[in-house]
């Protein structure tokens, strides 16, 4: 079983959502896909025990048998190749990794090496996964996949995507067979949250939305959801007992186990009402 | 002209509030939003409609079927499994990279270019605006904002200020967006994450050279953590130029699509002000 759990807008609670999820069912394995900011350790606190470098391959050029012909550089649709008075000049960090100019090289002289551009790291029990990216790197996508290739299979993945709309989180949630979306009753919220309802209605994949930061006098988003006919699995209200909590790095179901309880409630509800 | 670019690591620390408060604010400027997969900027700032353009950004794989003889060679050297089994290209895992054009001996790929967002310049009563939408699940979103950037530059009439609405995050679209700033002002929260994701962009300003200055809203929320992150700021030698108090008026003012400039919540407008006076005073432009 796999739920990842999404946004479009930053700053909604994916992360609270998600850990608590996964802190509230025994056999998960909470998996952190924002590479570029990942924050489930600062709620779970697991004990990392090993960390993998997540390595692409970029290419490498045999300057002996190299003669300058240019064609490599137009191969590489993405800039990362220049051919200077026949030097061939490369940019690893824009290198997509995808060795067409290995295959366009008539001299054979491209060879490709190992490049490290973050790591994934995991604790004892196989209850948390995360992936990191180097600073300055651009590219996310190698470390999702890598993620996905690590999670426990045994276990119910709970996957906190990154922000936005984007290629990443269309890798994050392929394969998945639910998403929790997050908002939060704002225009900036409910524009986000069309942003993601389309993605996932793009790529047909069931769903729900958890309300988070809740005001009794708002209804948007609940009419929003009945209007579209989408499940609302949760309402986390707007306090600043919550927002305290969640600045010192505690989650809800920590601070009361009542929130335990409805995690697992809105666990049962997304598994009664989807087929595996 | 100087380029301002507001940033934050993680999501949701009110950069776009921030940047559209300092857009009633400051005089003469040009404004860009290039949170492209979550644009929010535009909700804000409204216009007319100066300049609006399909965004070709991406490539994508064509089998040419009447070519194809099967015989997988595409599929085996594909790095993104885009080529299924039955030799078909997959459009939301093909990385646009032409590998497979190369690979077929039988010619039978070609190479068509996609759409991956939509781009638009606004005339505004605040200045020209230029902001973009990138299509669900698109691949490019580095590439679309450097294309704001430069229909931004395009509209240039003799402002002094270019104000930039940043992504979360540190990767392609936030490298994109700070690359020929002039600063870079990161708005962040006295939480746990907001303390971890600040030092991981600051850290990329750092990287690629580009003056960094911190503001910390909601700042009351945690004492500690802000004293905290005033801290790291003095170690590394980055300006602290602002702190915004929690106030829950501004998300009332939100809700109504006004900035707390509009609403006239003064303790939060006068603060802003300060950081725009601080800012200009760090930058050089005034004394």
């Amino acid at each position: 079983m796999k739920i990842a759990v999404l946004s479009g807008k930053g700053g909604t609670g994916k992360t609270i959502v998600a850990a608590s999820l996964a802190a509230s069912l025994s056999e998960s394995q909470y998996v952190d896909c924002d590479v570029e900011e990942p924050n489930g350790a600062l709620f779970l606190n697991p004990e990392i025990i090993e960390t993998t470098p997540v390595n692409v391959l970029v290419p490498k050029v045999d300057e002996s048998r190299c003669d300058g012909c240019g064609a490599c550089a137009k191969a590489c649709r993405f800039n990362a190749i220049a051919v200077v008075k026949k030097k061939v000049l490369i940019f690893p960090e824009i290198c997509h990794h995808c060795g067409a100019c290995v295959i366009a090289c008539p001299q054979n002289a491209i060879s490709e090496v190992q490049r490290e551009i973050g790591v994934v790291e995991t604790d004892r029990n196989g209850r948390f996964l995360q992936g990191r990216l180097n600073i300055g790197e651009p590219i996310t996508i190698p470390i999702i996949h890598k993620l996905k290739q690590s999670v426990r299979e045994d276990k119910i993945n709970i996957f906190d995507c990154s922000p936005g709309a984007s290629c990443t989180v269309v890798q994050t949630i392929d394969g998945c067979d639910y998403c929790i979306l997050v908002t939060e009753p704002t225009p900036f919220g409910m524009h986000d949250l069309k942003i993601a309802v389309s993605l996932v209605r793009k790529v047909g994949m069931p769903f729900g939305v958890v309300l988070n930061k809740a005001m009794a006098g708002d209804k948007t988003i609940q009419t929003y959801c009945k209007n579209e006919k989408i499940v609302v699995l949760m309402e986390i209200p707007f306090l600043r007992e919550i927002a305290e909590n969640y600045s010192k790095g505690i989650l809800p179901v920590k601070m009361d186990k009542a929130w335990e309880g409805k995690f697992v409630r809105m666990f049962s509800s997304i598994v009664g009402g989807i087929e595996l | 002209m100087k380029q301002v670019v507001f940033i934050s690591g993680k999501g949701g620390t009110g950069k776009s509030t921030v940047v559209a408060s300092l857009s009633l604010l400051v005089k003469n400027k040009i404004i860009a939003d290039c949170d492209v997969d979550a644009p929010n900027l535009h909700l804000l700032i409204k216009g007319e409609r100066l300049h609006s353009d399909d965004y070709f950004g991406a490539e994508l794989a064509v089998i040419d079927s009447t070519k194809c003889v099967s015989c997988g060679i595409c599929r085996d050297i594909c790095r993104f499994d885009a080529i299924s089994e039955k030799i078909e290209i997959k459009p939301m895992k093909c990385e646009g990279c032409g590998a497979c054009v190369l690979a077929c001996p039988q010619a039978a790929i070609s190479m068509i270019d996609l759409k991956i967002g939509e781009t638009y310049v606004d005339q505004t009563q605040r200045g020209t605006f230029s902001h973009a939408l990138l299509d669900i699940g698109a691949d490019g979103s580095g590439k679309l904002v450097t294309e704001v950037k430069e229909n931004l530059f395009a509209f240039l009439n003799g402002e002094d200020w270019a104000l930039i609405d940043g992504s979360p995050g540190i990767g392609c679209s936030v490298i994109a967006s700070i690359t020929g700033a002039d600063a870079v002002v990161a708005v962040c929260e006295p939480t746990r994450s907001g303390q971890s994701d600040l030092e991981r962009v600051l850290g990329v300003a750092r990287h690629f050279g580009i003056p960094a200055f911190v503001c910390i809203n909601k700042y009351d929320l945690n004492l500690e953590i802000t004293a905290e992150i005033k801290e790291f700021c003095e170690k590394n030698g980055i300006p602290l130029i602002g702190k915004i108090p929690f106030e829950p008026a501004i998300v009332k003012a939100l809700q109504l699509l006004q900035t707390p400039v509009e609403a006239g919540i003064k303790n939060i407008v006068g603060e802003i002000e300060n950081i725009w006076s601080r800012l200009q005073i760090q930058l050089g432009t005034v004394k």
